[in-house]
């Protein structure tokens, strides 16, 4: 039997409200949504908020919907048209607001043909239960992952604390001095290959980050967002409807356990079939999802073949060392990285892949 | 201490409990329905799943205060009257039930699928019940169970 500490519970009806909390009880108060992180982080005693705040109440927070273009550039009263992100400009947009539930995501016709890549990793997050609770906003806020971190009290105690959490030490990289806990949430990688833009609220009102900006390689804290700021919306620029993209996660079951490894990837197709453009993100190696640098070159003007797959798998497994922070062994992890990648562009190119998910 | 008041299978209830009470310790302590279990008390299981209107949930995991004026039907609220559901029928003559401890939130899972569903695949079975552990059974009974319960329902 776990407990929860004792604590108040707020249930605002508005950002504005849901903010105003926040700054208000300060560091003693978290947003909480699907709760499916936070309550057993809660639990673990990794957190002891005084004060919880649940935004499931707030419909402002609700909704999946896609925004066209607008026929004659910018139109006053259109709220999305900003200058600032860059699905803020002419190219229409899908918005998925960030209470929506990962099932939701998963099942919505919308982003299962436009993105399936995110839609295929939102249905492969956790198990069903998990996925009808939790929300894309918790899952691109997801806390790091470590052994040495999602433990009991006792667990962490009995090993003297890391660094992540009431310790001095690293277990992990034993000398380092910089939490190394890992990225694992599913929809992030898929974020930031499709180049979606996220909306923070916050005591100074409301900002853009892209999604391949949020994230820092700091294991304690690794979003931009302040602990004072809710995840609003995710805006994802719909690209040409040649685009495609896809998803590919590892792990020990099909189901429940968070990713040993993930690989999204999106590209876009010539008429010829040949690739114009493409970007991979490879996450749950550090904080941080990795994208791939010095990737697209290797693959645009060619057909993405068994050849060209190859090379990019290799050039993924150059850049890419997962680390013994989660479980699995880190040599494995990284032999499955070039595998990945393959499967995750096999799918891409409608190469057809094993069924093994 | 916060009053909060919930339908469980179709019963109006009003319960005080501390707001940092799950709605499971709120059924299991504060209503007497000790039919949804506490396993890993962390989202691994599955044995605490319960229908939240109408989807399967984690109860170790919902905060009470988010059960508030929702509809909630555990393994409790199944039969009818001395009735077993079907599912529980058909769990009894397929031997889908060894030390039972999962057995409340499965037929939970799966009566939630059965209500949206009632024609599932193997396959939709199999991906309803992805979030419930057994380490008895090895699943195939049960899901031999679901599957003949969801031909009883059709007939």
């Amino acid at each position: 039997m776990l407990r929860l500490h004792p604590f108040r519970y707020h249930r605002p009806e508005t950002v504005a409200e849901a903010v105003q909390l926040l700054a208000q009880h300060g560091q003693e108060a978290m947003p909480v949504a699907g709760g499916t992180d936070l309550l057993p982080n809660m639990k673990h005693g990794l957190f002891r908020p005084g004060h919880v705040v649940s935004l499931n109440r707030i419909g402002e927070l609700r909704g999946i919907s896609t925004i066209a273009p607008p026929s004659n550039g910018h139109r006053p009263g259109d709220s999305f048209v900003r200058t600032t992100g860059a699905t803020g400009g002419t190219a229409g947009h899908l918005r998925i607001g960030a209470l929506e539930t990962l099932h939701d995501i998963s099942a919505h016709p919308d982003v299962r043909r436009r993105f399936p890549g995110l839609a295929e990793a939102a249905g492969l997050v956790a198990g069903p239960q998990l996925r009808n609770m939790g929300t894309i906003g918790g899952n691109v806020c997801l806390d790091t992952r470590c052994t040495y971190y999602n433990q009991t009290a006792f667990w962490r105690g009995a090993l003297g604390h890391c660094l992540k959490k009431d310790g001095d030490t690293c277990h992990v990289t034993k000398t380092g001095k910089k939490c190394v806990a890992a990225h694992s949430a599913d929809t992030p990688p898929n974020l930031i290959a499709l180049g979606a833009t996220l909306t923070l609220a916050g005591p100074n009102g409301r900002r853009e980050v892209e999604a391949a900006d949020f994230f820092i390689a700091d294991g304690i804290r690794n979003t931009r967002r302040a602990p004072g700021e809710i995840l609003t919306e995710v805006r994802i620029p719909l690209g040409r409807p040649s685009a495609r993209s896809a998803y590919q996660k590892l792990r020990q079951r099909k189901s429940i356990d968070f990713p040993l490894l993930s690989v999204a990837v999106a590209g876009d197709f010539a008429n010829d079939g040949s690739v114009a453009s493409l970007k991979g993100v490879v996450s749950v190696l550090g904080a941080r999802p990795r994208l791939l640098s010095d990737w697209e070159g290797l693959a645009t003007g060619k057909p993405l073949n068994a050849g060209v797959i190859r090379d990019l798998a290799h050039r993924a497994w150059q850049q890419c060392r997962p680390l013994e922070n989660v479980v699995g062994d880190a040599g494995w992890r990284r032999a499955m990285v070039p595998v990945c990648v393959g499967r995750a562009l096999e799918k891409l190119a409608g190469l057809g892949t094993r069924p093994d998910r | 201490m916060e009053v909060v008041r919930l339908t469980v299978n179709g019963d109006e209830r009003v319960c005080g409990v501390p707001a940092h009470y799950t709605l499971l310790e709120t059924l299991r302590y504060g209503l007497g329905l000790t039919g949804s279990k506490q396993g890993c008390d962390k989202g691994d299981c599955g044995a605490c799943t319960v229908v939240l209107d109408g989807k399967a949930v984690l109860s170790c995991l919902t905060p009470i205060l988010e059960a508030e004026g929702r509809h909630v039907r555990t393994v409790e609220g199944l039969a009818s009257g001395v009735e077993p559901h079907p599912l529980q029928d058909e769990f009894d003559l397929h031997g889908a039930a060894q030390c039972g401890f999962c057995t409340p939130g499965i037929l939970c899972s799966a009566a939630a699928l059965l209500d949206r569903e009632p024609s599932p695949s193997r396959e939709d079975i199999r991906e309803a019940l992805a979030g419930n552990l057994c380490r008895c059974t090895g699943y195939e009974k049960i899901y031999d169970a679901v599957e003949g319960a969801a031909a009883r329902c059709r007939a």
